[in-house]
């Protein structure tokens, strides 16, 4: 770089000054990248254009974090080139498209604050959030999956949301990959697996929240990408949302101290793992959820007694976005003293103070009346906290710091960052023939795909989190002496209300194209919610993608947004949340795109929900939805290493009704167990049923040949096709049932049988009976 | 006989207790007026307002060094006479999983009277799966003299769930557990569901604790141990696919002990 573009213009505080006017290209990227600000040479020119003086590190920092993809969600907000024309905002065509169309009335706010909020009962709302932590996962698995889980929480505090769950969907290398096969850098699965487990568990149980909802997929492609979602749900009042920070309102940090951890986390959030990620464990934020758990008593307390204006997490970004963020929404100004802010350690520069990203922080709005109230409730709380400085009319964001003002920028242009124009290439997979002939020996089959690591007990995981903390928990994620899973769990939040909170999610990024992936996914979620009795689900996206700079990417990303259009539209379900994590790339190559969706339900009396283990010898047996040889991408084909087939794909408007009558016949008291068939189809959800229970199951798909559009037993029982329910119904409502599935593909094809095993007849009269024992050994991995 | 709405009882929490607000629901249900209070803010004297103290769940002070070890502490030595009078009096204190290894750690458990041990004499070591662990368990009662097993007879079996990870209670001695056992000081112990004592198996017994101990008593009974959460089979709905979600769940015959016996006062 030439001389002279970046001086030194104090030495205490350090502080730099860099002149962007005499820059060429090259200086601008060499800035760029020197600085860790991930902007792209477009982004600096703009910059280069807006100011006529030199700027300081901390300005041009403050640019690197609020037009960070990880803040601003650039690609999604960005142009996207196709070969049919450009599309303005993946979100706003896509995704928050679907939810302005519907215009449900239960949707409180949307895709503006922290977290997505609904109704819920007798003046309360449901907020929900899901986020990513990968790249930190990647590094430091323990503190990444930790702080991923702190994070979240925040968002929910951050929207004055009493934390009620959290969920967790983790994707993993298999863990028995040789080390041959790890690129330089990668760390192995089994490291990556056991320190995020031991770290979600660790901050969930460490705060009192319980873990209630999740799912862990283990695939090769994950070996170089680690996949981690963090989800936190929470329930306020609706008065007590408070947002309307006014001009002479104090800025209130309280918390953790700021210090060197998570510097650019970000920045670093936003671009390709590199082989020396070592390096960056820096990035990476230490998690201390004894002082969080501290900071909820406190937010709670401030919201009850109506003592602030307003609210944010300090996430990414740290106090640069927060301040920044909560000026510009209420169209104010603010300079920050930063003098004030308490540190971990000594000699640290302005924009290592404004940036770092030290976890368990959160940034007030105060009327300056109620400081001392304020201030009372942290101090009983042992918490720290200090005043920033007072919301003004300027609409600009500065910053002092020993007497020297290190950043003023306007928030306008802060907050109007250029449009980004990426390129697709559309991506539309066409299916294989399948070479797979259809074995002889269905039930080692079955018993061989129960044990798939895919497939097989979470026990290990779901136990190490505390599902039971805060007594609200009614339907468990485990339940019984082999722990058989539910398909969604419900939470009782409120003393004086029967409601229930109903979480869910769908997750299936084995099927090769992203539109129906997608569609899969979010199917899958409304189905898991209406399984336990949950209905009017919101849900909320996650896309975990690789780098959208690729046409490719972004080519898959479009597919996977318009079938998030055309299937939230289709099911009446609108969007509430959502957050992309792109860049996911290692040296072993991209991430699978990987789309995922959380349900947030309710259920008006958690005493009606049902879970997914048989209850009662004699009770009849449906199976609702239709069959077809759709295994592409299924555990049965994966686990033998098999691509081909087609792939399955979603019939919303049949779906739908399905979903809508089964939630009528569960109100009606009708059913008595359900279970959704997802990965392993038929024969895996039958088996989870026997497994959780006393009785067993005995059923023939001959007695339900209609449901089924394949002649082969191992397709029918196999694939994965969307839709399906298997329902134990109360003997005695067998007929109001079929009544109110009339029209539908439903059909009885057995009954609740007293001995403990599955015994199935195939589509040409072939019988397999393997003993529940059996079954739960091999689920198990014993 | 004393008049429940003028009985107190008093939830303690320090940084990282996170299982007050259930607790306080369980004995408010039964109609026991209940105040969560930090023990920074207990002002001397205070304690004697009130019938039950309890000591609740959560990782006070984030269980670093022992799990209970700081709290166990800190308690002494900020509120060790008030505490000593509390028991001598009679009345009853209930630790409920870190709430136990607390009680442990204080030397007021296993125990005799207001006479709290200098140092601890049994602990709450490590589950033998080394791992955290969620689960319902089986609860055999013991047919102890404690109050908060009043209505529960010898033999009798709760479901209740467990979650920790340090929860493998250990005595100083195999006579020392004898002592338990003769003094009847064990209120209730892991069993498989038919009743019969887990003897050690897992996961009847989740956590490896020596004689399936699950919870324990002071020689005069007003002190409670135990490491399930009784708060979190309150209500049957809580118990959901353990039990009947109409009715209530087993954890609510504890508190009916302490809520009749504060009533027979």
């Amino acid at each position: 770089m030439r001389e002279g573009l970046i001086r030194r213009v104090s030495e205490d505080p350090p502080v730099a000054a860099i002149d962007l006017r005499e820059a060429e290209d090259t200086d601008l990227l060499e800035i760029s990248n020197g600085m860790g600000l991930a902007l792209s040479l477009y982004e600096m020119r703009v910059i280069k254009e807006e100011f006529s003086r030199p700027l300081t590190d901390v300005e041009l920092q403050t640019f690197g974090q609020t037009w960070s993809e990880h803040c601003i969600h650039k690609t999604f907000r960005g142009l996207v080139e196709t070969d049919s024309g450009t599309v303005d905002s993946l979100l706003k065509s896509y995704i928050a498209k679907a939810t302005r169309e519907l215009a449900r009335p239960w949707c409180y706010s949307v895709f503006e604050d922290n977290a997505g909020l609904v109704d819920f009962d007798n003046g309360h709302v449901i907020a929900a959030k899901v986020e990513t932590h990968n790249h930190p996962s990647a590094i430091e698995p323990f503190g990444g999956a930790a702080t991923g889980v702190g994070g979240v929480i925040r968002d929910i505090l951050g929207v004055w949301g009493e934390p009620i769950a959290v969920s967790d969907v983790l994707c993993f290398g298999p863990l028995d990959t040789g080390y041959s096969g790890l690129a330089p850098g990668i760390k192995h699965p089994r490291y990556i697996y056991k320190g995020v487990v031991a770290g979600v568990g660790s901050y969930g149980n460490n705060m009192g929240i319980p873990n209630v909802n999740g799912a862990v997929l283990f695939d090769s492609n994950y070996i170089g990408n680690v996949v981690v979602y963090c989800g936190c749900f929470g329930i306020l009042p609706k008065d007590r949302y408070v947002r309307q920070t006014k001009e002479g309102d104090l800025a209130v940090l309280v918390g953790g101290r700021t210090g060197r951890d998570g510097i650019h986390g970000v920045t670093f959030a936003s671009t390709d793992l590199p082989e020396d990620s070592e390096g960056l464990r820096s990035a990476v934020q230490i998690p201390n959820p004894l002082v969080e758990e501290r900071l909820r008593r406190a937010v709670i307390r401030i919201r009850d007694e109506c003592l602030a204006s307003g609210i944010t997490d300090l996430g990414g970004g740290g106090i640069s976005c927060a301040t920044g963020e909560m000026a510009s929404r209420s169209g104010l100004g603010l300079t920050v003293e930063l003098d004030a802010v308490e540190l971990k350690e000594t000699g640290m520069a302005p924009w290592e103070i404004w940036v770092s990203e030290s976890q368990e922080r959160m940034l007030f709005s105060v009327p300056a009346k109620n400081l001392e109230r304020v201030a009372r409730i942290f101090e009983g709380e042992e918490l720290e906290w200090c005043a920033l400085g007072k919301f003004n009319p300027t609409k600009r964001l500065r910053a002092t710091y020993k007497g020297v003002t290190v950043c003023d920028l306007g928030l306008d242009f802060l907050y109007s960052p250029p449009k980004l124009k990426r390129k697709a290439k559309r991506v539309e997979p066409s299916p294989l023939p399948l070479y797979l002939k259809e074995p002889e020996d269905l039930s080692s089959e079955l018993l061989a795909l129960l044990a798939d690591p895919n497939v097989r007990s979470r026990e290990g995981v779901v136990r190490a989190y505390d599902h039971e903390v805060r007594g609200a928990t009614v339907v468990k994620p485990i339940q019984g002496q082999s722990g058989s899973h539910n398909d969604a769990a419900v939470i009782k939040p409120l003393k004086d209300s029967w409601m229930g909170a109903v979480i869910s999610c769908g997750i299936n990024p084995f099927y090769p194209d992203p539109y129906w992936m997608a569609a899969c996914s979010l199917e899958e979620a409304l189905r898991n919610n209406t399984a336990v009795g949950g209905r009017r689900v919101a849900i909320l996206d996650n896309f975990v993608w690789g780098n959208p700079e690729k046409e490719d990417r972004m080519g898959s990303l479009l597919r996977a947004c318009e079938a998030c259009y055309d299937f939230a539209k289709a099911f009446g379900t609108p969007f509430i949340s959502g957050k992309d994590s792109l860049y996911n790339e290692s040296p072993m190559g991209p991430v699978r795109p990987t789309l995922l969706i959380t349900g947030v339900g309710i259920i008006p009396d958690v005493r009606k929900a049902v879970t997914s283990d048989l209850k009662a010898a004699g009770d009849p047996v449906y199976q609702i939805g239709i069959t077809k040889e759709e295994v592409c991408g299924s555990a049965y084909l994966r686990s033998k290493g098999i691509e081909g087939g087609d792939w399955p794909r979603v019939e919303a408007s049949v779906s739908r009704k399905i979903m809508e009558t089964l939630t009528a016949t569960i109100d009606a008291g009708f059913v008595a167990a359900c279970h959704d068939l997802s990965e392993g189809g038929l024969g895996v959800a039958a088996s989870e049923m026997v497994i959780g229970a006393r009785p067993g199951l005995g059923m023939s798909l001959d007695l339900g040949r209609g449901l089924f559009l394949t002649g082969r037993d191992d397709l029918a029982i196999f694939s994965e096709s969307a839709g399906r329910f298997l329902v134990e119904v109360r003997a005695g409502h067998a007929g109001e049932f079929e009544e109110a599935f009339r029209g539908l593909p439903v059909s009885c094809v057995g009954e609740v049988l007293k001995e403990g095993a599955l015994r199935l007849s195939g589509l040409k009269g072939k019988e397999l009976t393997i003993e529940r024992a059996d079954l739960t050994r091999a689920w198990r991995g014993e | 006989m004393m008049d429940l709405r003028k009985a107190k009882a008093c939830i303690l929490r320090v940084g990282g207790t996170n299982c007050d607000a259930e607790v306080k629901a369980a004995l408010e249900d039964l109609g026991l007026r209940s105040d969560i209070l930090h023990m920074d803010w207990l002002e001397k004297g205070k304690l004697s307002e009130y019938q039950l103290l309890v000591f609740p769940g959560g990782f006070s002070y984030g269980d670093y060094v022992r799990a209970g070890a700081v709290w166990g502490k800190k308690v002494l030595t900020k509120m060790r006479r008030d505490l000593e009078r509390f028991v001598e009096d009679g009345r009853l204190v209930m630790g409920i999983c870190n709430g136990f290894q607390v009680l442990v750690e204080a030397g007021m458990l296993p125990g005799d009277g207001g006479q709290f041990s200098p140092t601890p004499r049994a602990v709450l070591a490590n589950n033998s799966s080394a791992r955290y662990e969620c689960r319902w368990v089986f609860l055999r009662g013991e047919g102890s003299h404690a109050p908060f097993a009043r209505r529960i007879g010898k033999g009798e079996v709760l479901r209740v769930p467990i979650g920790h990870g340090e929860g493998r209670f250990l005595a100083e001695s195999e006579e020392a557990v004898h002592e338990l056992i003769r003094s009847n000081r064990i209120v209730f112990r892991y069993a498989r569901p038919s009743g019969e004592p887990a003897e050690g198996a897992y996961p009847f017994n989740p956590n490896g604790s020596v004689h399936d101990i699950a919870a324990i008593c002071n020689r005069e009974g007003n002190v409670i141990g135990m490491m399930p959460h009784p708060e979190r089979a309150f209500f049957g709905w809580q118990a959901f696919g353990y039990g009947d979600p109409h009715r209530y769940g087993d954890g609510r015959k504890i508190f009916e002990g302490i809520v009749d016996h504060i009533r027979s006062l």
